[in-house]
């Protein structure tokens, strides 16, 4: 069992504190991500647990054991690193192997892992180079083998795909997904691509200026946002903001208005909010229709059309010059300086206040709790 | 090759002429008179009886007592102020990289010692270890006469050399350490290795190209060490170096082809450690290539 705790978790270089009390349970086997623009203290708090960076204050335990005080080799991990970190004077036998000669194996035994770990990423013809002959993608499978070898509890991978390209990202992505089905091991994955992030977490960790903002699956994360920063993070393109007023609020809704003088009936809790308080209404480009004919319209200017084939995304103009984009069908045939009619589903909507705290949904979405997979019998 | 290549060409060589010219001038016309005189009976004493004598000087010079002794206390020299400037400048190259709070004063305040000129150095180590106003004997409570007695004159000597060179080796070795990725490191300790292990395992042979560059500087520097021996004892108490020795032949007893021969040998002894060297850092530069960025 190798479930990891963070508990009030703190990091201060002299005066700056830069991880402002953290508390995180990652259950076994999960696949926790930590996202977050970067400077939000998400590599910080992964090299905390690694044990490569002290920890100021608070508790950490992997698999129910304090170690805080225990150094990187005896806390059970493993780290991968964005500039992969292979050792340049050694083959990739070499580079594998070296935890295990450190941890004075009988050599047999080290060849066997080594074989082994290789045979699983493919690497057998590459063991005899050194990693000056590798290209991006190998040097990346020889970093994850190296981790591999001393089977450890938990995987830490510190932005593993920033450093290659866009098809092979995809490709590597597919494979540590992968691989984290094959073993049973606890991935703490660091990135700040929100896709990878949706993609590849059980639980996504939204980091922001060293708190913890949101933790949730990517869905809960998707269709709950708890406040503006997690919506406007998660979901690509971002989600439109739009400056409004309450004008009604009833059991189960609260009444908003839209620009161009009509309204809509967002279904959230209102309690504790009051009619004319300022807020925000929130809306995801792909939850925004042509045509209107939803629960609210909005009338808009097209200012530019950008056609990706499957859908068109569309930057248009409301009343009070705010811009707003919305996804259309890839068949739409709107133009630069079209007049369009926007329709907004009133349950995809997202309410913040002023505070930027999203308002309570009456309805919990039927897919925000999914599981990856149908469990697997351990 | 096309006509705008071979103008190029042309134009390359022309802009380079000038620094050719100078260069032979100044370099390549001692040396070659340097090997013109080192064949030739030439004794300013006796200005007449110049004539061709083949090799006979390097015969003279190769079959003397003197240029044996003399070539063994010039190694011992190098080997003592190399060895220890290399142990020395690599614990303050690690000061320097981990200083935290005024790294550029630590920085500064450790290259005081190499830009103070060489006479002046050796000169006050003199004088502080003069047996009768230095400090040494007083702070040491002895009544020792250091530059009197061989080998109490070497380590004040060769101390001169590491007090005066080490911040030099240490200023190169941190280059080195600099050039060392902060992740490979991280990536140690999470291997398992100890303070030490990181060390031997991964920060030296990825130092050795900067390791390599300080040693062959160094080496060549104090294998034609000749200021602070001349300074602090004249090659007096057998201290002589080959430096000495050939300015003693040249200068002193005015002979200027057995001077020459000897000139001439040293150039062929620093020659000799250069390839040395340059072949072992051309291995250790092959080598860093690998290391990917």
């Amino acid at each position: 069992m190798a479930e990891v705790t963070l508990r009030n978790i703190r990091k201060a270089y002299g005066d700056v504190q830069v991880i402002k009390g953290v508390d995180l349970e990652i259950k076994d086997r999960e696949f926790a991500v930590f996202v977050g623009p970067s400077g939000c203290g998400k590599s910080t708090l992964l090299r905390m647990i690694a044990g490569l960076e002290e920890i100021t204050d608070g508790e950490l335990s992997i698999g129910g054991r304090r170690v805080n005080d225990l150094s990187p080799s005896e806390r059970g991990i493993s780290m991968v690193f964005q500039t992969y970190a292979l050792y340049p004077h050694m083959t990739v036998r070499e580079n594998m192997g070296f935890s295990l000669k450190l941890a004075k194996l009988p050599k047999a035994e080290i060849k066997q892992k080594v074989d082994e770990a290789a045979r699983i990423l493919k690497l057998e013809p590459l063991l005899d180079r050194k990693p000056k002959a590798l290209s991006g993608g190998q040097r990346q499978r020889v970093a994850i083998g190296r981790a591999i070898v001393r089977n450890p509890q938990v995987f830490l991978f510190d932005e593993p795909l920033s450093n290659l390209d866009a098809a092979l990202r995809v490709q590597m992505r597919i494979e540590i997904a992968r691989m984290h089905s094959d073993f049973d091991a606890t991935m703490i994955y660091v990135t700040h691509d929100q896709v990878e992030a949706m993609t590849m977490a059980d639980k996504i960790v939204v980091l922001r200026d060293g708190i913890v903002e949101q933790v949730g699956s990517p869905l809960e994360l998707y269709h709950h946002p708890g406040n503006r920063f997690v919506a406007s993070f998660i979901g690509s393109p971002t989600m439109n903001f739009l400056e409004t007023e309450i004008q009604a609020i009833e059991s189960g809704s609260v009444t908003v208005g839209l620009p161009g003088g009509s309204r809509i009936k967002v279904p959230v809790e209102g309690e504790g909010h009051t009619p004319g308080e300022k807020v925000t209404l929130g809306v995801r480009p792909e939850h925004m229709v042509e045509g209107g004919g939803a629960d609210g319209e909005i009338r808009a200017s097209v200012l530019v059309v950008e056609r990706l084939g499957g859908s068109t995304f569309t930057h248009a103009e409301v009343e009070g010059n705010e811009v707003i984009t919305a996804a259309l069908e890839g068949n739409s045939e709107v133009k630069m300086r079209d007049q369009v009619l926007l329709g907004i589903k009133a349950d995809t909507c997202h309410l913040f206040g002023s505070d930027g705290i999203a308002f309570k949904q009456i309805e919990r979405h039927p897919l925000a709790d999914i599981a990856r997979a149908a469990p697997a019998a351990h | 090759m096309s006509r705008q290549a071979l103008d190029e060409r042309r134009l390359a060589w022309l802009l380079c002429a000038p620094a050719v010219l100078a260069m032979l001038l100044v370099t390549a016309y001692p040396i070659g008179y340097a090997v013109w005189l080192s064949l030739h009976r030439y004794d300013l004493r006796f200005p007449d009886q110049q004539a061709f004598v083949g090799l006979a000087n390097y015969a003279s010079v190769l079959t003397s007592e003197v240029w044996w002794r003399s070539l063994f206390n010039t190694l011992l020299i190098t080997a003592g102020s190399v060895a220890v400037e290399l142990l020395l400048g690599f614990g303050l190259a690690l000061v320097m990289h981990r200083a935290v709070v005024g790294r550029i004063a630590v920085r500064t305040a450790s290259l005081v010692p190499y830009a103070i000129i060489t006479v002046v150095a050796a000169l006050g180590w003199r004088f502080a270890f003069d047996p009768t106003t230095g400090f040494v004997n007083a702070l040491l409570g002895l009544d020792q006469a250091w530059l009197s007695e061989r080998w109490s004159a070497f380590f004040v000597i060769i101390a001169t050399e590491i007090w005066k060179t080490t911040p030099f080796v240490a200023l190169l070795l941190l280059a080195g350490l600099t050039l060392v990725p902060v992740d490979l490191i991280r990536a140690a300790r999470v291997d398992g290795a100890s303070a030490w292990q990181r060390l031997a395992h991964i920060t030296l042979p990825l130092m050795r190209p900067a390791i390599l560059v300080a040693l062959l500087f160094r080496t060549l520097d104090a294998f034609r060490i000749f200021d602070t021996v001349y300074v602090q004892t004249r090659g007096a108490q057998d201290t002589e170096t080959l430096s000495i020795l050939a300015y003693q032949t040249l200068i002193a007893r005015l002979n200027l082809g057995l001077g020459a021969a000897v000139s001439v040998l040293i150039f062929v002894g620093t020659i000799l450690i250069a390839l040395v060297y340059v072949r072992l850092l051309g291995a250790g530069v092959l080598g860093r290539a690998g290391r990917q960025v």
